[in-house]
């Protein structure tokens, strides 16, 4: 294992994923900060901009993991918000618990949608939510078995290519139907909201928001960090060879199956974190999380930022969510064309996105035609 | 307290005095009329009815209308616009009486007065009133009728009529209590509810065999006939199912064929193609308006037009889709996957901006609307059309990959396009063609969806996941895979739908499918040959 994360000769440097995780500190504690300062001062920032940018990171979590499989093992995920939602979805559950007895029906034990279905103990999968580290756990586990069962009958029958993304898609869809039913025990349309405060702290003080956003910071840069660290090496060539050419990196002796099965449990984690920190800082999570459209709207900040770079993947989801921000403040009707837009030009005019415009192409070598995704058409049948 | 005790008292000698008195004759039947009774006057209506009068119908209808009068010496008159007529002669009268009183309605006469109408109708030269009145004196089985109802079927010639006729009057019969002598009518009657009764004469029997009075053989056959009848509803009911099935299935099959072919012929996955299929909608609902305001005659045939313009206006969107944006992006199928969905984006906003975010109301023409029973079955026109829609376009699909140039050379860039390309095809021509050929099929099952489902903006995205399925589940590049696949898909969802609901049926469905691509990649026909497996 050790060899296999060892850098390898001629690895990429990734230099700018470190670079990125101090950015994406220090932005974080700057804000967090400034949000604390009295609001006569200049510098003073609002409770609205702080979990605005909780948001933004939290995204970008999001989109890293979604360039962990599509940038390096070749895996055009369309539904990785999935992951991200049953994330949220775990941590909103521990949320939910601890409202505890404050609810509109006074309830200690029972969340109100249950008492509103008139439910009279808590469903099996609730038990513990309680606790938060039962919380985190889920948050990293559910995810991670659901991608594991997923990843591990797909790969092992070799789906691939846009097959394994209709799939990827109709499996955010089933879940989408799945809670968007209030009999499946998780507040039906209404999802999970009105949370009042997390391990004691008030969630809507600005203290706590400053703290949560901080830790949002803390986590991306380990996660960008953890993520360079497992493609930079002898494991990240292995990602990139069987992205460019599977059933030669089989015929040499690997297993492609178990690679890409590794990397994608390991990305949808990361995308389960990016869910559980978004909920604590937007204070609600629904069904619509699952929506097909949110996962291939993931896809595009990391084609926007760069495939394949890992900090482009952050840079992508953050511009772009800002653009939404203002654009739907601005011209709301014009957005969709904005996003559509987006999606022509990228993969038009700017196959590297962002980064390729900026960063010397030679730590990037991203070779966005492989022979085998190339010629589907002139291999398959 | 006690003038309401003396009211009840009163009441009740009068409904004890109406079904004592024995069945009173025709002239009676004047004479309860003008009694001011209401029972009284319920009965001489059921009396009137089956006394075969010439007057009855005139007086019946004078009385709903609230046009009979009654004179304190038990003269009964009608009045029509100003003039009064002797109700027991249809003679009109110089001078009514004095102190006419209108002969008042309360519940219990309205409802004696529909039985006695539909009594009445049953002897109408109207075909389509005798089978109403037939099928509403089944549903009241009221003791009244029965004389009617015997004489009605001694003189009935048409057999769907009598059939309801004898359906009415074994409901009838066995809805009175049980009397002893008539042991065998009754059992007649349970045989003839269970040989062609639905679920009304299931309610009947139900309670007939679980009637402690009822002699025990009746309530055997009763019983037995409760669950008779239980077990053909249910064998109807999948029947029904099956049709829904269909029906879906159709849909699925019209808005995943035109996927079939640009995935199957150009590995392109068209991710516009549901918004493709929302535009053909739209067209339609143009094509309506245009007819309507140039042509209005022509209108009920405003569909049948709108189904080549639809497949022409998409058919030639496809074909600029294709030159402008995928054609650049070829050997690159996930980036055109990204960019068309971007483009759908762009055509789901445009036509919101246009048309606006609503539904818009796309009219279904008079020869679509409507049902007919097929058995125990309700087989709507309009769905039945779309199914033997999607049948005709999948023949004619098949007959242009097979017997055109375009079909030709489409198959041989879908097997090999390198060695297409060397036998001289203009592989780029080919794409283009196959693309509007796929958009144009976008359009016509906008147009057939158009009929069934709302038209709003969001219409192809409540297709585009499930045509997936299709295709993917059927094996790309395969018609028969596409047919098969859409009709499991269909068929599967209605048939789980009434055990687990219909939500939980589409998500079953859902994984399912994930579960069967798992163990069958290629899809249930794949395609075999070499370079298949990547």
């Amino acid at each position: 294992m050790n060899r296999l994360f060892s850098p390898a000769p001629g690895a990429r440097s990734f230099a700018g994923v470190a670079r990125m995780a101090i950015v994406v500190l220090v932005g974080a504690v700057v804000l967090a900060g400034a949000s604390l300062l009295p609001e006569s001062s200049p510098l003073h920032v609002s409770a609205f901009t702080v979990s605005l940018a909780g948001k933004y990171l939290s995204y970008a979590m999001l989109a890293l993991a979604v360039d962990l499989v599509w940038g390096f093992a070749g895996i055009l995920t369309l539904g990785h918000a999935a992951f991200f939602a049953l994330g949220g979805y775990a941590m909103g559950m521990y949320l939910m618990r601890e409202i505890g007895a404050r609810g509109v029906y006074g309830n200690a034990s029972l969340p109100d949608f249950m008492i509103f279905l008139s439910w009279t103990k808590l469903p099996w999968y609730w038990w513990g939510s309680e606790h938060f580290l039962w919380a985190c756990l889920l948050v990293l586990a559910v995810p991670g078995v659901l991608a594991g069962v997923f990843g591990w009958l797909a790969f092992r029958s070799r789906v691939s290519g846009v097959y394994l993304s209709i799939m990827t898609q109709a499996l955010t869809y089933a879940l989408m139907l799945a809670f968007f039913q209030n009999g499946f025990g998780f507040g039906g349309n209404n999802g999970l909201t009105d949370f009042k405060d997390i391990l004691g702290a008030d969630l809507h003080s600005p203290v706590t928001r400053a703290v949560l956003l901080v830790v949002t910071g803390i986590v991306l840069a380990l996660a960008l960090m953890l993520s360079r660290f497992v493609v930079a090496g002898r494991f990240g060539n292995l990602l990139v060879a069987v992205r460019d050419a599977e059933s030669r990196t089989r015929f040499l002796g690997y297993r492609p199956e178990q690679v890409k099965l590794l990397v994608w449990v390991f990305s949808a984690m990361l995308a389960g974190l990016g869910g559980a920190l978004y909920v604590t800082q937007v204070g609600i999570i629904n069904p619509g999380e699952f929506a097909p459209a949110n996962s291939i709207e993931s896809v595009i900040w990391v084609a926007v930022g760069g495939r394949g770079t890992l900090s482009g993947a952050v840079l992508g989801a953050v511009l772009v969510n800002m653009g939404k921000t203002v654009f739907t403040a601005w011209l709301p009707e014009f957005w969709l064309y904005g996003l559509g837009l987006l999606f022509l030009v990228t993969t038009l005019f700017l196959p590297k996105g962002v980064m390729g415009l900026f960063g010397p192409a030679r730590h990037q070598s991203v070779q966005d035609v492989t022979p085998e995704v190339s010629s589907p058409e002139g291999d398959e049948a | 307290m006690r003038s309401l005790l003396r009211l009840c008292f009163v009441a009740a000698l009068c409904v004890g005095a109406a079904f004592a008195t024995p069945r009173l004759a025709r002239a009676d039947a004047f004479a309860g009329l003008a009694s001011g009774q209401f029972d009284t006057v319920a009965q001489a209506v059921t009396d009137l009815a089956v006394s075969g009068s010439t007057q009855a119908d005139t007086v019946l209808r004078a009385l709903e209308h609230r046009q009979l009068f009654f004179a304190p010496d038990g003269g009964l008159f009608m009045r029509e616009n100003t003039a009064y007529v002797d109700a027991r002669t249809g003679q009109p009268v110089a001078a009514p009486p004095e102190g006419l009183t209108p002969v008042r309605l309360n519940n219990r006469v309205r409802k004696a007065l529909a039985g006695a109408r539909a009594g009445m109708d049953l002897f109408s030269t109207d075909r389509a009133a005798r089978l109403g009145a037939a099928t509403t004196l089944y549903e009241r089985h009221d003791p009244a009728a029965l004389p009617l109802l015997e004489h009605a079927l001694s003189a009935e010639k048409d057999t769907a009529i009598r059939k309801e006729l004898a359906l009415a009057h074994a409901a009838t019969i066995l809805a009175q209590p049980p009397v002893a002598d008539q042991l065998a009518a009754r059992m007649q009657a349970v045989a003839a509810l269970r040989a062609t009764g639905g679920l009304e004469a299931r309610g009947l029997l139900a309670s007939v065999g679980a009637a402690e009075a009822e002699d025990p053989q009746l309530r055997k056959a009763a019983q037995e006939a409760v669950s008779s009848i239980d077990w053909r509803l249910r064998a109807w009911s999948i029947g029904q199912n099956a049709f829904y099935g269909l029906s879906f299935g159709s849909v699925l099959l019209l808005a995943a064929t035109g996927l079939a072919i640009t995935f199957g012929v150009m590995g392109v996955i068209n991710m516009a193609h549901g918004e493709l299929v929302m535009i053909g909608a739209y067209v339609t609902w143009l094509v309506q308006q245009g007819v309507r305001a140039v042509a209005p005659s022509l209108e009920p045939v405003a569909l049948l037009l709108a189904i080549p313009v639809a497949f022409c206006v998409c058919g030639g969107l496809g074909v600029l889709i294709e030159r402008g944006l995928i054609r650049f992006l070829y050997g690159r199928p996930l980036e055109t996957l990204l960019a068309t969905w971007g483009l759908s984006l762009i055509m789901q906003q445009a036509v919101r901006s246009v048309f606006g975010p609503t539904n818009i109301a796309v009219t279904t023409p008079g020869w679509l609307t409507g049902s007919f029973a097929l058995g125990g079955m309700e087989i709507t026109l309009n769905r039945l059309a779309i199914l033997i829609f999607a049948f005709l376009v999948l023949g004619a699909l098949m007959c242009v990959l097979r017997r055109t140039p375009l079909g030709l050379q489409m198959r041989a860039v879908t097997q090999n396009r390198r060695m297409a390309a060397l036998m001289g095809i203009r592989t780029p021509r080919v794409d283009a063609l196959a693309f509007g050929l796929g958009a144009g099929l976008a359009g016509l099952a906008g147009v057939a969806v158009s009929q069934i489902d709302n038209v709003s903006p969001n219409l192809g995205q409540t297709y585009i996941i499930d045509s997936f399925m299709v295709v993917v589940f059927g094996g790309v590049g395969n018609l028969w895979g596409t047919l098969a696949a859409a009709m499991t898909l269909g068929m599967g969802g209605k048939v789980l739908e009434p055990v687990i609901g219909a939500v939980s049926a589409k998500i079953a469905i859902l994984v399912l499918v994930i579960l069967y691509i798992q163990r069958n990649p290629r899809g249930m026909f794949p395609v075999r040959g070499r370079g298949v497996e990547s």
